[in-house]
């Protein structure tokens, strides 16, 4: 039975200190609403899981609530680094950041294999790479059919996994669709799980490339519009390109950075909070 | 970056090197394309010389017919305009490791003569001096695809000796790495920079620099490669932009 709540509710509820825990998102329907309450709550030691870890992974491990990372790519894409993810990997601040490292192809693999319940996935990958030699959870494995080599990559298990989605019924099934990413195994993967959705809906309207979740695989659902901003929910929002723009000199700069997260995430009490924040900001000034 | 004018029309060494990129891709290609460059050169390719061009992006958008240069590789305008949008895992089990791309399309931080691709640290793994992003899905592009269009800015940081960490083979060390290892894909063939083309060469298992840009000289090519750059017997200059070329890039990037 799906649960229905509040942001903060639902990550009193399901997210602990030393949980391995995903939010995930393909640059699409991040759910960053989800984030920034995690730090509101001062959670710690997480082990955070992505493919893509983005801003919302920078505010996560700049404010110290991570202990690990396991990912594939890590960047603010088309604007730069990620650099509080930097100092932590480079200069251990504001603590040391353990990270394990794969390709895409690993990541998705190993989601895919959580999902399906299995121990570990196969692949045609990292041959030749020097990525198995930095992590134990990449080993290769030969078929027993025909004897090639194939890399083995162990299942992704999550105690948390997070995700933003369109729509949701008063059911508590759950629909998506645009570019929907490992939405679905991130969902899967995990023991328990949470959606933030735009809206709550009577019915669904089916759509091209649409994914239902049923709601006996759906944790809890959270009513959160805006929930993915500066990330975007395909025909609710668009992109805010210049955030990740704009976000880049506040990342490049710790105190900056502290400043910025105490006025509006820590200053905030709620998703719309934020988003009421940034309206007397430099960010809505920058954006004219 | 350098400006070149012929005839009044002036283009930047960027501009130089997306041009000759997008020219890699022949029509009907299905490409198999990073964000950054290589998105620019091969929407480039498919708005001038290659309209059937197939641009598949991670993110699981299969044939997205993008009218601007997206700043991430899962922007709506990729899916709202792709002829499928597939998971992710799908889009790397079976369009890609399936062996259905012709050519993958690759940045780099750092590459070197065999086309070996680090984007995963500067320095040191344990202690790096700079951290990279990381590998994305290069190592599988690289593996997978017929053959990869790597394309990246030219100075001896970034052409080097020896690169810092593997992210993406490409030749091994040219000693038939990939044939062992059973990789399926034909590996690096082209290397587009701001100053010319090194293309793969069977006879010196290397990357040999084959063209040179319009006002570019061999002796700045090697001065700007941290290997002992092998040139090929007769080395010929670039085709420069057209007009063409130049207005349906500008209208890509806005400049």
């Amino acid at each position: 039975m799906t649960a229905f709540s509040t942001l903060a509710e639902a990550i009193a509820h399901n997210v602990h200190d030393g949980d391995r825990i995903a939010l995930e998102g393909f640059t699409h329907l991040i759910p960053f609403a989800a984030g920034h309450e995690i730090i509101r709550q001062g959670r710690r030691d997480l082990t955070l899981v992505r493919m893509t870890p983005d801003i919302v992974y920078d505010q996560l491990i700049g404010m110290g609530c991570a202990s690990k990372l396991i990912f594939s790519w890590a960047g603010n894409p088309g604007a730069g680094s990620l650099h509080r993810f930097r100092d932590a990997v480079e200069r251990a601040i504001p603590s040391p950041l353990a990270i394990e490292e794969h390709s895409h192809a690993g990541m998705a693999t190993r989601y895919a294999t959580s999902a399906s319940g299995l121990p570990f996935g196969i692949l045609r990958g990292y041959a030749g790479t020097d990525l198995p030699s930095v992590t134990e959870n990449v080993r290769f494995v030969t078929c027993p059919f025909t004897g090639e080599s194939l890399a083995a990559v162990p299942a992704l298990d999550l105690d948390v996994g997070i995700i933003c989605a369109q729509q949701a019924d008063h059911d508590g099934n759950v629909m998506l669709w645009g570019i929907t990413g490992v939405q679905k195994e991130t969902v899967l993967s995990a023991r328990r799980s949470i959606v933030l959705v735009e809206e709550i809906v009577d019915k669904f309207t089916p759509r091209v490339n649409g994914v239902v979740l049923p709601s006996w695989v759906v944790g809890t659902v959270v009513e959160c519009p805006s929930g993915s901003f500066p990330s975007y929910a395909q025909d609710y929002s668009e992109r805010a390109n210049d955030f990740y723009a704009f976000w880049e000199p506040i990342s490049r700069d710790r105190e900056r950075f502290l400043a910025w997260m105490d006025a509006h995430v820590l200053g905030t009490a709620t998703n719309s909070e934020f988003i009421a924040s940034l309206q007397t900001t430099d960010f809505e000034v920058a954006r004219g | 970056m350098a400006n070149t004018t012929i005839d009044d029309v002036t283009w930047t060494s960027d501009e130089m090197m997306a041009v000759a990129a997008a020219r890699e891709l022949s029509d009907g290609t299905v490409c198999f394309v990073g964000i950054g460059l290589p998105s620019t050169a091969a929407n480039l390719a498919r708005t001038t010389h290659a309209p059937h061009v197939v641009l598949i992006y991670e993110s699981g958008c299969i044939g997205a017919k993008p009218d601007r240069i997206p700043p991430s590789i899962g922007d709506g305008v990729l899916s709202v305009t792709a002829d499928a949008v597939v998971g992710v895992p799908e889009i790397f089990a079976y369009w890609l490791q399936a062996g259905r791309i012709d050519v993958g399309f690759l940045g780099a931080a750092q590459v070197d003569r065999w086309g070996n691709i680090n984007t995963t640290v500067v320095g040191d793994y344990g202690a790096p001096k700079v951290r990279l992003p990381g590998a994305g899905g290069a190592p599988e592009i690289a593996a997978s695809c017929s053959r990869v269009i790597i394309t990246l800015r030219h100075n001896e940081r970034a052409l080097v000796e020896k690169i810092d960490f593997v992210t993406s083979l490409g030749h091994g060390d040219g000693n038939g790495e990939r044939e062992r290892l059973g990789l399926r894909g034909h590996g690096p063939q082209a290397i587009i920079t701001d100053l010319g083309v090194l293309r793969y060469d069977d006879t010196h298992r290397q990357f040999v620099l084959s063209e040179v840009h319009h006002g570019v000289s061999v002796d700045e090519v090697r001065a700007a490669t941290g290997w002992n750059l092998v040139v090929a017997d007769s080395v010929h200059e670039t085709a420069v932009p057209t007009s063409e070329e130049l207005r349906a890039l500008r209208s890509f990037t806005g400049t």
